[in-house]
């Protein structure tokens, strides 16, 4: 009975320790040091949250570059992948049809390989980022759908390039671009050409 | 595979092998009770505990009240767990306003959370409020880590010491873990995380319109404290669903790279601290080099097949179910890590892996989870494959056993054959029972031998205490959360009774001096035949499981098979 006692009080203890003042601590820490990273790394336009840096959004829309299939069509609640095991047949339908919906999406010839990101659903279903080949592959489609001259098409391959995020500290993870922030970028450099036509 | 893979393996092992002795020796100076750096800062904080609760640090017990005081501790924490699930939504901080959780669902993540295994039948962001997750589950992060590591104590002491009944004080061992060790890296590293964009906040869910005009729920919370403790403390269980390969749990290739590291970090150290402790570090290195050599013949297999063409995807590379940042070679690098140490976070879904590299991580967690294994749990789980080694090399050259100077009699042995069986039996009952019943085949999400894959692997990760999932399964019924869970309650406590009942048989005995006739368990014959023995009891117990599963999966895939 005084060993159950004891034991409450001492879960008691590190309930508050670790429970309480632990994430208090880190909290109040993180909010000084990291306030935007804390907080969601939110993107503002016109003080409106459009959204995190850091969470895909779902592109479709032919004036966009699109983002990566998502089994959950990033809607983050709840986050998940597909699950699907290589020999479930529903996963090869679902690669052979987005390989196809791509390349007419896209007008590519038939034969295009197209990278891996864009046929196979992310584990999160929130991957914000696609490989810039990916990226490259639509640019034309874009440029026809938004009415740009070839100037503007070279300012967009450029962009690209520039947005281009290499492997961290040199050697880790993957080369990639992230696709929320190209197409806000986009629709910047859609307004000041349509800026610039006017004057 | 391109240099810049080749690299970043490397230098993950690099780190590993040179953080190992630094932080043994900073935890064998914890645990022996030596001056250390952080005595100035939490030294008050261990004094306030002993105070506050009644304990005196200095009184040991022997294995019996040893075994009670856990277990008094861990069903304490049960308790708890289960009462603010169950009442969810009459306690505070629960901004989204989430409903209270399921009798089965409650018991489940109850018991998984306080046997450090992290299995989660439930979606985070979905299911449980801020209370839940930081009261809750923050705190079982902890302390049930923190328990893991005062089992391997004990048996230590056990080993090293000689003539007496006393094993330590549970106590105490739980709170300088606590305190020492896991409370200041997880601060740390929960500030590290949040400079890469893991949140950390009490706001309410940020409700958003995106570029296209679409609604979409941005989910906040206090998740970088739990994130950190979680990656620390081999719990694995991740604030939202998709764990680490959600963006806001694992933003960045740096934060993949660390948090991996942490997977392995204090698993890896211990065997240090232990070859200290118990007068050798040669025999914490022994330890070391056959973990690792299990971990890089598991991580070789599973990079090939990853890596190679099949007759269903070609030369595709293989991207289901892995994000972008990552690539594959860091999704396997996790899946291999996260499944030898029984963390159980992920960054890749598991149920998408070609099947040689799902069959890795499965047998990853049947082998015991003693490749470097759970925070202490691991290596008191390598300690009982040492002893059956021993054993059995004494049988060979007809001379009794003796392990550090200790003999290894009947009793010992008894107790290592019940630990290695309990979580083999959870594994081959439950899985056969789920197989064969609409219960258990209804929550299947692949057909064919990978359906087979989704339920062994469910009940070989409950059994180690891993928590990762071929998550396809839905697991959140009535007779998956119960099966489960009890499976979790056996590979827990099935284990740790046992070891600290040879602790207690061990202590007794007299230590006897080297010799010509000792067998020696520092060296590269010793290690060879560990490797042996851990391999062939998995083996003999799991392979004709694993040829119907993964196996039968790998050749139909390479005949264009589908289901």
């Amino acid at each position: 009975m005084k060993t159950l006692f004891l034991s409450i009080k001492i879960f008691f203890f590190f309930t508050v320790l670790t429970g309480i003042l632990y994430p208090l601590l880190v909290t109040g820490i993180v909010q000084l040091t990291f306030p935007a990273q804390a907080n969601g790394s939110l993107i503002l336009k016109n003080n409106q949250v459009i959204g995190s840096e850091l969470i895909g959004q779902r592109f479709d829309s032919i004036i966009y570059f699109s983002s990566r299939p998502s089994a959950i069509a990033y809607n983050p609640m709840p986050s998940g992948g597909s699950n699907f095991g290589l020999t479930n047949a529903k996963l090869k339908h679902s690669v052979d049809s987005i390989r196809s919906q791509f390349i007419i999406f896209n007008q590519l010839d038939n034969d295009t390989s197209i990278p891996a990101e864009m046929l196979f659903e992310s584990a999160s279903g929130l991957d914000p980022h696609i490989s810039q080949k990916a990226a490259l592959l639509q640019v034309d489609r874009i440029v026809k759908a938004r009415n740009f001259n070839s100037d503007t098409r070279q300012q967009i391959i450029q962009g690209v390039k520039n947005m281009t995020e290499a492997p961290q500290l040199l050697f880790l993870g993957e080369e990639r671009i992230n696709v929320l922030v190209l197409n806000i970028e986009l629709d910047k450099i859609a307004t000041t050409n349509h800026t610039n036509t006017i004057n | 595979m391109t240099t810049q893979d080749f690299i970043q393996i490397i230098l993950y092992f690099t780190l590993l092998i040179g953080l190992t002795p630094i932080l043994g020796n900073f935890m064998f100076k914890v645990f022996t009770g030596e001056k250390h750096f952080l005595l100035p800062v939490f030294g008050r904080l261990e004094r306030w505990t002993y105070s506050f609760s009644g304990i005196n640090p200095e009184e040991e017990s022997n294995w019996k009240s040893y075994t009670i005081h856990l277990l008094l501790f861990n069903l304490t924490g049960f308790i708890f767990l289960f009462l603010i699930q169950i009442f969810q939504a009459q306690m505070p901080l629960n901004p989204a306003n989430l409903p209270n959780v399921s009798w089965h669902s409650a018991f489940n993540t109850s018991v998984s959370f306080m046997t450090n295994t992290n299995w989660q039948g439930y979606a985070g962001e979905t299911t449980l409020s801020y209370f839940v997750q930081m009261i809750g589950l923050t705190v079982q992060n902890f302390v049930s880590a923190a328990t893991g590591i005062a089992v391997l104590l004990a048996l230590v002491r056990g080993l090293s010491r000689k003539s007496t009944d006393q094993l330590g004080s549970f106590w105490t061992d739980l709170t300088r873990s606590t305190l020492y060790v896991l409370l200041p890296l997880s601060i740390l590293f929960s500030v590290v995380l949040v400079g890469q964009g893991v949140v950390q906040n009490f706001k309410t869910y940020e409700t958003v319109q995106t570029v296209q005009g679409a609604t979409q729920v941005i989910p906040q919370g206090p998740a970088a404290s739990q994130i950190a403790i979680k990656q620390i403390g081999t719990n694995g269980g991740g604030y939202f669903n998709a764990n680490s390969a959600h963006p806001f749990e694992n933003p960045t290739p740096l934060s993949n790279f660390l948090e991996m590291l942490m997977i392995l970090l204090i698993p890896a150290a211990l065997t240090y601290t232990y070859g200290k402790m118990v007068g050798s570090t040669r025999q914490g290195w022994t330890i070391f080099t056959a973990m690792l050599i299990l971990l890089l013949i598991g991580l070789s297999i599973s990079l090939y097949a990853e890596y190679s063409s099949n007759a269903i995807f070609g030369k595709l590379p293989l991207m289901e179910g892995k994000e972008t940042r990552f690539g594959i070679t860091n999704s396997i690098l996790w899946s291999t890590t996260t499944t030898a140490a029984s963390n159980g976070s992920v960054n890749a879904m598991h149920d998408s892996l070609s099947p040689l590299a799902g069959m890795v991580a499965m047998i990853n967690l049947m082998l015991g989870e003693v490749i470097f294994g759970g925070v202490g749990a691991g290596l008191y789980g390598m300690v009982i494959f040492v002893i059956l080694t021993v054993f059995i090399a004494g049988l060979m050259v007809g001379r009794t056993p003796e392990y550090l100077g200790k003999k290894i009699q009947k009793f010992e042995v008894q107790m290592a054959i019940i630990a290695v069986l309990a979580p083999n039996l959870v594994i081959l009952l439950f899985a056969a029972l789920a197989s064969v019943t609409a219960p258990g085949l209804t929550g299947l999400n692949n057909a064919g031998p990978h359906g087979l894959s989704e339920i062994l692997y469910a009940y070989s990760s409950a059994a180690g205490n891993n928590g990762s999932a071929f998550a396809g399964l839905n697991a959140n019924t009535v007779f998956y959360n119960l099966t489960l869970g009890a499976g979790m309650l056996i590979g827990r406590f099935g284990i740790i009774v046992p070891v600290l009942a040879i602790a207690g048989s061990m202590a007794k005995k007299n230590i006897t001096p080297t010799s010509a006739g000792t067998f020696h368990t520092d060296n590269w014959l010793f290690l060879g035949l560990l490797i042996a023995v851990i391999l062939i009891v998995g083996g003999l117990t799991h392979f004709p499981a694993l040829s119907l599963g993964p196996i039968s999966e790998h050749l139909l895939m390479n005949k264009g098979i589908t289901f």
